[in-house]
């Protein structure tokens, strides 16, 4: 290692350090705009789908008589929908979390196929009275209820 | 009356503190002018004290949570008078105010845990450490006094408590945090070394090799409590992972991040007077971690935005507090850096050199963690809602742990200061054909994933590597904190294969069982012989009876039973899925029991993860070589001051005869 270079070893190893930090920030801020797992609403998933290989999240109320199981006894279908009644149906293979139920507010981690159905990898619904997704949390049980009414109004048959 | 006394001692023990601050502060000033302030004296015997009161009341809070005492509002809140007394105790610190207390408490006892011992630094930085140690703990106690008092009393007694979050009552999340705040604590006495010798100018070895002990026991306790935490998910979720990448889990990874390249740097400072404000730098970061850590998760922040609305006194306390620490102590970094003289120099292909490059990585990863974990919250304030998961983590922090795993491999094979590869040639080339020939193998007959193919490869390398430091040695003569070493890189790469089996190999099964029915998992059959009602303590449950053979034994063998559960809790009323596991040597089976169908079906949902428990395997080896190096770092320490003693007496003895004569 040359005199000058030696002189200099603490402003080099400084300048490493500080080259490889802003190069992890620019990929990690790179990576966060394309990586993120964006939440959408059924209105907005409707008007604005996101590409079938994005993992997004879906978040809305499910409803009332769309909860149905398939016959090989764990694949469930059911609708998310909002306030402004829009409709996603939902494809989901699992074990659902206890407190889902038809009426209850649920988020769905999954895709968006081509066809229009979100085949969900996982639900997350209200754990206890406390924990509500925080995605859901500004739809208070006023504004759920309303959605359950409306949704009952609007398809009589149920 | 036990809950006032709680709070007075606690209100004494922050006076304490204060008083602790201020003779630092008071000796700090006028030592410049040769006299020594009468005030140093009060800081050792104050750090002791204050400890004594925060001892009082957080004993005092497990009292009134011992006997449910439901006047105290946290109890009211958090306990509940039939529950087992052991998740009575851990109540108390299974909330926000209790686990602050926990956390000065166990701040303060390491406090006087130096003030007491520590005998070997100059007495000015001990003065200046336990200042900063005051100050820290200052903030704490007013953040508990003002926004988050754990005694506060209800104007009228509830009738009964709400009861702890049934997730909460297992006794592996009732001890995981304790654990893991010993491990944060044990970083802010490393903190306040590092401010302790920027404020007296000693960055020295010496200094190094005092704060030492502490980040490594802070480092081991970081590894039980994540390595505790993960395990606690696994099983108690019944989502069958290990790592959700989710906010809290990453507030402990981040500090561990920081503490492992502090350990290894503060390593170098020891031993070889290197990287000095790299190290000091580190000490900062990896305490802000841990304290960014604690807000992150109690304060509820992460869980919502809006919950910071909600109580926007304690939302804004802890952004002053942050504020304060983390900005006071870079700031004092930053004008105080300059004044560290260099350190000793070291060519780039030396272990000081591979040592520079692990903690630049991890440092790297620390970062990727931490834009990834805040993103989220960056976005909520312009409206846009995101999740980020492991889409993001696996990849990116990938990019930075991969080549760190391939220096951690040759790092320890190299010599201080300088050193040639060619010298290393040969291990070099072993373990380039043993990550070769696992590469092939595994890649020929199993179609993997990427990730998981090279870290396979690279778990093998890194085996094999992690014993090499000790060829050509005589093992008996192996210092201790260089077993440590091998032990902890060994637990990396079992923990490496681990990972990437499970995500490799994993095999799930979803299926909807009549009684009598039996399904396929991986190398197992599952028959479901029943469902049964079962009731505990504070909780009913249904209770499925799986049978479980091996695909290949007849069917009158003698099976494996496994009885996972739907339990529902009355207080508060909550429904959680206790899966079952079957361990083996070579993997676990998993399993949970969902709802009954329509038709008197029972869902099921089976897993079978081989080598998975080889992760927490793993984190157990890694953390007890963090014990083995402390063991030998402290015996090494004692050794080493009955010497110096043993040789200043002999000197005072020869001068007592000179004068003598």
């Amino acid at each position: 290692m040359s005199a000058l270079k030696a002189k200099h070893q603490r402003l080099v190893l400084g300048l490493i350090a500080l080259l490889a930090l802003v190069g992890a920030g620019l990929l990690a801020a790179y990576a966060l705009r394309n990586q993120a797992d964006y939440f959408y609403l059924p209105g907005q998933m409707l008007a604005d789908p996101p590409r079938p290989d994005r993992d997004v999240r879906l978040g809305g109320m499910v409803e009332e008589g769309s909860l149905a199981t398939q016959p090989d006894g764990v694949t469930l279908a059911f609708v998310v929908t909002d306030k402004d009644r829009a409709r996603v149906p939902v494809r989901f293979s699992g074990i659902v979390p206890d407190l889902f139920v038809e009426g209850s507010g649920v988020v769905a981690e999954g895709r968006l196929r081509s066809d229009g159905v979100f085949e969900a990898s996982n639900l997350l619904a209200k754990h206890d009275e406390n924990y509500i997704p925080r995605e859901l949390e500004d739809m208070t049980k006023a504004q759920a209820e309303q959605i359950v009414a409306e949704t009952r109004a609007a398809d009589p048959g149920t | 009356m036990i809950a006032e006394i709680g709070l007075a001692s606690l209100w004494l023990a922050a006076v304490l503190a204060l008083l602790q601050l201020a003779g630092g502060v008071l000796a700090f000033r006028t030592d410049g002018t040769g006299g020594e302030n009468p005030m140093g004296m009060f800081i050792r015997p104050a750090a002791i004290v204050q400890a004594f009161f925060a001892a009082c009341s957080f004993v005092a809070l497990l009292y009134v949570f011992a006997v449910t005492d439901l006047s105290v509002k946290l109890v009211a809140a958090n306990s509940h008078s039939a529950k087992p007394m052991i998740f009575k105790l851990a109540g108390s610190w299974g909330n926000h105010e209790g686990s602050m207390l926990l956390w000065v408490t166990v701040m303060a006892f390491s406090g006087a845990l130096i003030a007491a011992l520590e005998r070997r630094l100059p007495e000015r930085m001990m003065q200046a450490t336990l200042a900063a140690q005051g100050f820290v703990a200052l903030g704490f106690y007013a953040f508990l006094l003002f926004s988050s008092n754990p005694f506060e009393r209800l104007e009228v007694p509830a009738p009964e408590g709400m009861g702890l979050n049934p997730l909460l009552q297992d006794i592996g999340l009732a001890l995981h945090p304790p654990v893991l705040y010993f491990g944060y604590v044990g970083l802010s006495v490393a903190f306040s070394f590092a401010v302790g010798a920027l404020l007296t100018r000693q960055v020295t070895p010496e200094f190094a090799r005092v704060s030492r002990p502490w980040v490594l026991a802070a480092w081991v306790c970081l590894t039980m409590g994540i390595t505790a935490g993960s395990y606690w998910a696994y099983y108690e979720l019944g989502w069958g992972g290990w790592w959700f990448w989710d906010p809290v889990e990453n507030a402990s990874l981040m500090p561990w991040l920081a503490a492992t390249a502090l350990l290894h740097s503060i390593s170098v400072l020891a031993a070889r007077d290197a990287l000095r404000a790299w190290t000091i730098l580190l000490g900062v970061i990896a305490f802000s971690m841990s304290m960014l850590g604690t807000f992150l998760v109690r304060s509820g922040i992460l869980t919502s935005v809006h919950a910071f609305a909600v109580d926007p006194e304690r939302g804004m306390f802890i952004l002053v507090l942050l504020g304060i620490y983390i900005g006071g102590a870079l700031l004092l970094f930053g004008l105080r850096a300059g004044a560290v003289a260099e350190g000793e120099r070291f060519a780039a292909t030396s272990r000081e050199g591979a040592l520079v490059v692990n903690n630049v990585l991890l440092s790297a990863t620390l970062g990727i963690v931490l834009l990834g974990t805040l993103y989220p919250l960056l976005t909520e304030a312009f409206d846009v809602r995101v999740s980020v998961g492991p889409n993001y983590f696996n990849p990116v922090s990938a990019i930075f742990v991969l080549p760190m795993l391939v220096v951690m491999a040759i790092g320890p094979l190299l010599r201080w200061r300088r050193d040639r590869l060619e010298r290393v040639m040969k291990p070099l080339a072993l373990l380039t054909v043993i990550g070769a020939v696992v590469l092939a193998i595994v890649a020929l007959v199993a179609d993997i994933a990427f990730l998981p193919l090279v870290g396979l490869a690279l778990a093998a390398i890194l085996a094999v590597a992690s014993f090499i430091p000790l060829r050509r040695r005589k093992l008996t003569r192996v210092p201790l904190a260089t077993w440590g070493m091998v032990v902890a890189h060994f637990g990396i790469a079992v923990a490496l294969f681990g990972m990437a089996s499970e995500s490799a190999f994993s095999s799930e099964r979803l299926a909807a069982l009549e009684v009598g029915e039996t399904a396929q998992a991986g190398p197992w059959r599952v028959t479901l012989n029943g469902v049964d009602p079962v009731a505990g303590p504070n909780w009913t449950a249904l209770e499925g009876r799986l049978a479980v053979r091996a695909e290949d034994a007849s069917r009158t063998s003698e099976p494996i039973m496994m009885a996972p559960q739907s339990r529902t809790f009355w207080a508060p009323v909550q429904q959680t899925t206790e899966s079952a596991l079957a361990t083996r040597w070579n993997g676990q089976l998993y399993a949970v029991l969902g709802n009954q169908l329509d038709d008197g079906r029972w869902q099921l949902r089976l897993w079978w993860k081989p080598f998975v428990t080889f992760i927490w395997y793993g984190g157990l080896l890694i953390a007890f070589g963090g014990v083995l190096s402390i063991i030998g770092r402290v015996r090494k320490d004692l050794t080493r001051r009955s010497v110096r003693s043993r040789l200043a007496s002999r000197r005072a003895d020869e001068r007592a005869l000179e004068a003598a004569a």
